[in-house]
C-alpha cells in the first residue's frame, strides 16, 4: 500500500503516528506529493493524506487511515472510540481548522486563535476528568488518541494555546505527546518550525466553510441536555432528600473581616476608578460589578471575604479638572468621590470598604516601598529631557500634552500612552506634540528623575509568574499581555513627575515632585484597606493564607499584572500578589465607543434616571460581560432580554411556582412523591448547578449566569408537560402528581433565589422575601440542590418580579443617549411613527428600513421565544424561524450599505460607527 | 429527516423491537441514546454502529479490515459531506465525485452491502428526490446504486420511492 502525503499537511501528524501500529503486517511506501495535486480519482479536490489500498481502492479520510492501520494491528473498533472520532469529524475539525486558518494564514494571535477551540478543548478536558482515565477512551493510549493528538498538535504544541487551567486536557496532552510514535510524527511534519511548517500547505486550501458567515453575538450557545447516569440520578436524590439539615451554620458578620488561618480567605479588589470621571458602563461592568458578583457568590460559599475598592484621586488629571472647575484638587476629590459612591450605591455594590488614594497612609505605604525598593537598589536616578511649555511656564505631564503616536500613527496619542494602539510612550517620544492647555509646541528640557529599574526585577517577576500562573484563574488575556511584555524585555519607568498633587517623594532634591500614580494607585489597595483596618498587614502581607482576585479591564493589566508585582517582590516586604488577574475585554455602545466628550453612551449617574431598575441593568450588563472577547451595549437587545430571559423564562417560571403553591395549596408547600423522571430532572437541575459553580470559582460570571437560565427553562418545561393546573382538578393520584410538581417547581425557584444573588440581589431578596425562603438558605449556597421548602412550609405573597421593557420606551432612551445626533434622530422619529402601519411597509429606503426592519425583527424574535417556550408543533417553529432569518437578512443588507443611507442619517449604527473611528 | 427518526428507521430494517428513545443535542440536534448498562452514546454513526452490533448483524460494519475502514470512511464523509452542506452546489460536487466512485461499484464497499450503504441512503434521500430525470441521468451510477438500496429488503419502509427511468432520455448529457 501506498501513502501520500504532502508538506506540512497537518493530516499527516495522526497518520504517521498510528502507521507504527501497522509495521511488520503490511508494506507502507510513502510519496510526497504537492497540495494541489489530485491523488484520488474519483475526487474533485485534492485530498492528503490518501491511502492506496493494494487493491486499488482509497482511504482519504484521515480517521479511515488511522483506524486501518489499528485495524491491521488487532485492534477492534468500540463505541467510545467511534464516538471520540465521529466527534472529532463532525465538532473538532470545523474548530481548529478555524483557529490554524487564523494562526497560520492570517497571522493572528491569543483570543482570536483561541476562541473558536475553546469549547472543544474544554469538551476533551472535562470527559477526562469526568471518567479519571489517563485516555480519552480508558486506561490505554488507543486510536482516539491518536486522532485526536494529531488534529490537536499544531496548535497545542504552542503552550500560548493550551490553556493551564485545562488541567487535565494538559496532563493527556503531554503524555501522548511524550510517546515515541508521535514524536517521530511531529519531527517529520513540523520540522522544528513550530505550527508555521504548515503555512505552505494551509494556504493553498480553501478558507474554511466554518468561519463564513460566523457573526459576533451576544447569543448563548444552545444548552445541551447532558446525559446523566443512575449513579448521578441517585446522588442527587440523597442530597435532596436530606433538605436543610445538610447547611452548616451562617458564618456571623464580622467587623472588620480578617484573614482566618486555615479557611478559604478571599481578597477581592476592582480596579480604583479615576475620581474626575463619572463611570460609563464599559468601567461598571470591566471592574466594580463583575468584582460585586464574585464578592457576594465567594460570601455565598461561605468564603472569608473582603471586597474592596475606591476612587484614585491623585494625578494631573484632577489638577486640571481642579482649574477648569476653580476649586482646589481636594475640593474635587470630595465632589467627585461622593458622586461614584453614589453610583455604586445605587448599583448595589457590596463593598466592605469603598475608600479613596488621597489619605496619610497611602503616602505612609507608598513612602515605604519607595525606601526599600530605594535602600535595594531599585531606582535609578537620572535626567530626563522633558516637554516644558514655555507659555505656561512648566514641566508638562503627561496628560498635558498630545501628538501623534510614534509607533502606530494615532493622531490623538496621550503623553503616557496611545488609545488606539495601546503602547505606553514617553512623552518626548510624540511626534508633533502640543500643549494641552495653551496648543502652543512645548521645548524640551532636562528635569532629575527616578525610575524603577524593572530589568533588574525581571528575573523575580518570572520566577513569581511561573509558580503563580499553571492552575490559576489568570485570564487567556491578562497571561497574553504579560507574556508580550515580557518577550519585548522590560525598560526602567521612570516614577517620578513634576506636579504638586500627589504622594510626595521622600528623597533630598526631590521636594517638588511626587509620585506617578502607576507607581502608587496600585498601592492604593493597600492604604485603603490599611484606612479600614489597622491589622490591614494580615490581608497584604500573607501571601500563603490569602487568595487575591484583582479585576479591571485589559488595559489595566500591565500596572497590577507587572508593575505592582515588580515593587513588591523588590521591597522585599512578603507582600500578597494578585492570584488571580480577571481582566475583561471592552465593552462598545450600540456599534461605537462610549464617549463623554461626544456624550455617547450611559454613563453610571444617568443609569438610575432611565426607570430601568439597577438589577436590571446589573442582569443586562453582566449577561453581555465583555469575557473573552469585545461585546456591545445595545438598547435593542437589552429590551429584548428583559422581556425574553427575565419576563418569560426565569420571571414567569418563579412567579408560576409561587402562584400555584398560593392558588392550589392555600400557601402551604404540598407532599412531594418523586417519580423517577422527577429524579432526573433534580439531576439536571443538580449538573446544572454544578456547572454554575465551575464557572464561578473560574470567574466565569457571563457563562454561569447562563446556567440560572437554563435551571428555570429546565423548570418551565417541567410546568408545561406535567400541567399542575389541570390536574389538580383531578383524580386523587392528579392531584398528589400536581402536588409534586408544584413542590418541586416551587423548591427549584427557591434554588434560583440563592443562584440569582450575585447577580440581581434585589431580585433575589424579593423572591426569598415572597417564599419565606429559611435565613441559612438564603445565605449559603451548597453544590447539591437541596429541599429547602419542605412540604408544609407556608410561603409569602407572590407577586410579578419583572416589569415588560416597550419599545417606545427604549427607543426615546436610545435617542436621549444616541450622541450628537439627537436632531436627526428626532426627525427619524417622526418619519416613523407618521406611518400608519410600520410593519408593513419595508420598502421605504435608508434608516427608515432600517428601523422598520430591526422592529420586525424584535417582533419575530419574540414570535419564535413564544413558540419554542410554548413546546409548539417543530414545522410551526421552523416556519416563523424562516421567516425571522429572513428579516435579518433583509436587515442586514439595509445595514450594510452605509453610502446608500442619506448624509446625517439618523441610523444610530452609522452615524456612531462613523464618529466613532473619528475621535475619542 | 431528523436523526432520531432515521434512527429509528434503522432499528426497524435491522429487525430491532425494541425501539430506543432519543434525545437530541445542541444547535445541530446531534443524537443521544441513553443505554441502560453504560454511559449514553452521542452521534449518528456512533450509535449507528452501535444498533448494528446490537442486532448481531456485524457484518454490515465491514468483514475485513480494509472493508471495515472503508464503512467508517464513508459514514464519516455522510455527517460532514451529506449532513454538514446543502447548498445546491455542494449537492452537485458530492453527487458527481459519488458517481465516479461508484462506476465500478455495487455497494460502497465493492460487492458487499453495509451500514454505509443505509445511512448515505437514508442521508441522500431528501436529495434524490428533488433531482430532475436530466440529472438523475448524469449521476448515473448514483442513480443506479440508489434505486438498488432503495429496494433492498426493509430499508426504505415508510420513504417515498424515487422513480429512476429506465431507458436515457439525454443521451448527450452523460
Amino acid at each position: 500500500m501506498r501513502l501520500f502525503v504532502s508538506e506540512g499537511a497537518p493530516g499527516s501528524l495522526p497518520v504517521l503516528a498510528a502507521a507504527r501500529r501497522a509495521q511488520g503486517r503490511a508494506e507502507l511506501l510513502i510519496s510526497t506529493v504537492g497540495p494541489e495535486e489530485c491523488v484520488v480519482p474519483f475526487l474533485t479536490q485534492p485530498k492528503v493524506p490518501v491511502l492506496q489500498l493494494d487493491n486499488g481502492n482509497y482511504l482519504f479520510s484521515t480517521s479511515a487511515i488511522c483506524r486501518y492501520f489499528f485495524l491491521l494491528s488487532g485492534w477492534e473498533q468500540d463505541d467510545l472510540t467511534n464516538q471520540w472520532l465521529e466527534w472529532e469529524a463532525t465538532e473538532l475539525q470545523p474548530a481548529l481548522s478555524a483557529a490554524l486558518y487564523y494562526l497560520v494564514v492570517q497571522g493572528k494571535k491569543g483570543e482570536d486563535v483561541l476562541g473558536p477551540v475553546r469549547r472543544a478543548l474544554t469538551h476533551i478536558d472535562h470527559s477526562l476528568s469526568r471518567r479519571s482515565c489517563p485516555f480519552l477512551a480508558g486506561e490505554t493510549e488507543s486510536l482516539a488518541d491518536i486522532v485526536l493528538w494529531g488534529a490537536l498538535y499544531p496548535l497545542l504544541q504552542d503552550p500560548a494555546y493550551l490553556p493551564e487551567e485545562l488541567g487535565a486536557l494538559h496532563s493527556w496532552f503531554q503524555t501522548v505527546s511524550s510517546q515515541e510514535p508521535c514524536q517521530r510524527a511531529a519531527e517529520t511534519v513540523l520540522k522544528q518550525q513550530g505550527v508555521l511548517a504548515l503555512r505552505p500547505y494551509l494556504q493553498k486550501q480553501p478558507q474554511p466553510s466554518s468561519l463564513q458567515g460566523r457573526a459576533v453575538s451576544n447569543e448563548p450557545e444552545e444548552e445541551e441536555l447532558a446525559t446523566l447516569s443512575e449513579e448521578e440520578i441517585a446522588m442527587a436524590v440523597t442530597a435532596w432528600e436530606k433538605g436543610l439539615g445538610n447547611l452548616p451554620p451562617l458564618r456571623p458578620p464580622q467587623n472588620p473581616v480578617l484573614p482566618v488561618a486555615g479557611e478559604r480567605n478571599v481578597l477581592i479588589t476592582s480596579a480604583l476608578p479615576y475620581v474626575n470621571n463619572v463611570p460609563h458602563l464599559g468601567n461598571i461592568i470591566g471592574c466594580v460589578l463583575s468584582a460585586d458578583v464574585f464578592a457576594r457568590y465567594s460570601r455565598l460559599r461561605q468564603w472569608n471575604t473582603l471586597y474592596l475598592c475606591g476612587t484614585d484621586e491623585y494625578g494631573t488629571a484632577t489638577e486640571t479638572k481642579a482649574m477648569e472647575e476653580g476649586l482646589t484638587p481636594q475640593e474635587i476629590c470630595d465632589k467627585y468621590h461622593a458622586i461614584h459612591a453614589d453610583i455604586y450605591r445605587w448599583f448595589n455594590i457590596s463593598f466592605d470598604i469603598f475608600g479613596r488614594t488621597t489619605t496619610p497612609q497611602q503616602t505612609k505605604i507608598t513612602q515605604d516601598i519607595f525606601q526599600r525598593l530605594f535602600s535595594r537598589g531599585f531606582v535609578l536616578q537620572d535626567t530626563v529631557e522633558q516637554l516644558r511649555c514655555e507659555q505656561c511656564a512648566r514641566f508638562l505631564a503627561d496628560r498635558f500634552v498630545e501628538g501623534v503616536c510614534p509607533f502606530c500613527g494615532y493622531e490623538e496619542a496621550r503623553g503616557d500612552q496611545c488609545d488606539k494602539c495601546g503602547k505606553l510612550i514617553n512623552a518626548t517620544e510624540l511626534k508633533k506634540p502640543q500643549c494641552k492647555v495653551c496648543r502652543s509646541c512645548p521645548v524640551v528640557k532636562s528635569s532629575q528623575h527616578l525610575f524603577l529599574d524593572l530589568p533588574k526585577l525581571e528575573k523575580r517577576l518570572e520566577e513569581w509568574l511561573e509558580n503563580t500562573l499553571p492552575g490559576s484563574d489568570w485570564t487567556p488575556n491578562a497571561r497574553f499581555i504579560i507574556r508580550s511584555w515580557l518577550r519585548d524585555g522590560l525598560k526602567p519607568r521612570c516614577i517620578t513627575r513634576d506636579l504638586k498633587w500627589g504622594t510626595p517623594v521622600p528623597l533630598e532634591g526631590f521636594e517638588d515632585k511626587v509620585f506617578y500614580v502607576w507607581f502608587d494607585a496600585t498601592i492604593g489597595y493597600l492604604s485603603i484597606t490599611a484606612n479600614y483596618t489597622d491589622q490591614w498587614e494580615r490581608w497584604w502581607k500573607n501571601p500563603e493564607q490569602v487568595s487575591l482576585y484583582q479585576f479591571m479591564a485589559k488595559d489595566n493589566v500591565p500596572f497590577h499584572g507587572l508593575v505592582f508585582p515588580c515593587s513588591a517582590l523588590g521591597a522585599e516586604d512578603n507582600y500578597t500578589l494578585v492570584s488571580h488577574l480577571i481582566a475583561t475585554e471592552y465593552l462598545n455602545y450600540e456599534d461605537g465607543k462610549f464617549s463623554k466628550s461626544r456624550g455617547v453612551g450611559v454613563f453610571g449617574d444617568m443609569a438610575q434616571d432611565t426607570g430601568i431598575p439597577a438589577d436590571i441593568w446589573r442582569f443586562y450588563l453582566l449577561y453581555i460581560r465583555p469575557e473573552g472577547q469585545d461585546s456591545a451595549f445595545s438598547w435593542t437587545d437589552m429590551l429584548l432580554k428583559n422581556n425574553s430571559e427575565l419576563l418569560n423564562n426565569l420571571g414567569n417560571f418563579i412567579n408560576r411556582a409561587g402562584m400555584f403553591v398560593s392558588k392550589f395549596f392555600g400557601g402551604y408547600v404540598p407532599e412531594m412523591v418523586l417519580t423517577s423522571d422527577d429524579q432526573r430532572l433534580l439531576a439536571h437541575v443538580t449538573l446544572e448547578l454544578q456547572h454554575y459553580h465551575q464557572l464561578l470559582e473560574k470567574v466565569r460570571i457571563r457563562d454561569a449566569l447562563r446556567s440560572i437560565l437554563t435551571i428555570s427553562r429546565h423548570g418551565n418545561q417541567y410546568i408545561q408537560v406535567n400541567e399542575p393546573w389541570k390536574r389538580i382538578k383531578g383524580s386523587e393520584a392528579d392531584r398528589q402528581r400536581a402536588g409534586t410538581v408544584t413542590g418541586l417547581a416551587v423548591n427549584i425557584a427557591a434554588l434560583l433565589s440563592v443562584m440569582l444573588q450575585p447577580y440581581m440581589p434585589t431580585v433575589s431578596a424579593t423572591i426569598q422575601a415572597q417564599l419565606q425562603l429559611p435565613p441559612p438558605a438564603c445565605g449559603i449556597l451548597l453544590t447539591n440542590f437541596l429541599c429547602t421548602l419542605p412540604a408544609g412550609h407556608l410561603i409569602g405573597t407572590v407577586s410579578p418580579l419583572f416589569q415588560k421593557l416597550e419599545n417606545d420606551q427604549i427607543e426615546s432612551l436610545r435617542q436621549r443617549f444616541g450622541g450628537g445626533q439627537l436632531e436627526e434622530s428626532l426627525e427619524l422619529k417622526a418619519k416613523v411613527s407618521s406611518k400608519p402601519a410600520v410593519g408593513e411597509t419595508v420598502t421605504a429606503t435608508g434608516p427608515q428600513q432600517i428601523q422598520v426592519l430591526m422592529d420586525e425583527v424584535t417582533k419575530q424574535g419574540n414570535i419564535v421565544r413564544e413558540l419554542k417556550a410554548q413546546k409548539a408543533d417543530k414545522n410551526q417553529v421552523a416556519a416563523e424561524v424562516a421567516k425571522l432569518l429572513d428579516l435579518k437578512k433583509q436587515l442586514a443588507l439595509a445595514e450594510g450599505k452605509p453610502l446608500e443611507t442619506p448624509k446625517g442619517s439618523g441610523s444610530d449604527f452609522g452615524s456612531v460607527a462613523a464618529t466613532g473611528s473619528s475621535s475619542t | 429527516m431528523a436523526a432520531a427518526a432515521e434512527l429509528t428507521l434503522l432499528e426497524k430494517s435491522l429487525g430491532l423491537s425494541k425501539g430506543n428513545k432519543y434525545s437530541a443535542q445542541g444547535e445541530r440536534q446531534i443524537p443521544v441514546l441513553q443505554t441502560n448498562n453504560g454511559p449514553s452514546l452521542t452521534g449518528l454513526t456512533t450509535i449507528a454502529a452501535h444498533l448494528v452490533k446490537q442486532a448481531n448483524k456485524e457484518y454490515l460494519l465491514g468483514s475485513t479490515a480494509e472493508e471495515k475502514a472503508i464503512v467508517q470512511q464513508w459514514l464519516e464523509y455522510r455527517v460532514t459531506r451529506v449532513d454538514g452542506h446543502s447548498s445546491k452546489d455542494d449537492i452537485r460536487a458530492l453527487l458527481k465525485d459519488l458517481n465516479s466512485y461508484l462506476e465500478d461499484k455495487v455497494y460502497l464497499t465493492g460487492y458487499n452491502f453495509t451500514l454505509a450503504d443505509i445511512l448515505l441512503y437514508y442521508g441522500l434521500h431528501r436529495f434524490i428526490v428533488d433531482l430532475t430525470v436530466q440529472e438523475k441521468e448524469k449521476y448515473l451510477n448514483v442513480s443506479r446504486w440508489f434505486c438498488h438500496i432503495q429496494h433492498y429488503p426493509g430499508i426504505r419502509q415508510h420513504l417515498s420511492s424515487v422513480v429512476f427511468i429506465k431507458n436515457r432520455l439525454y443521451t448527450n448529457s452523460h
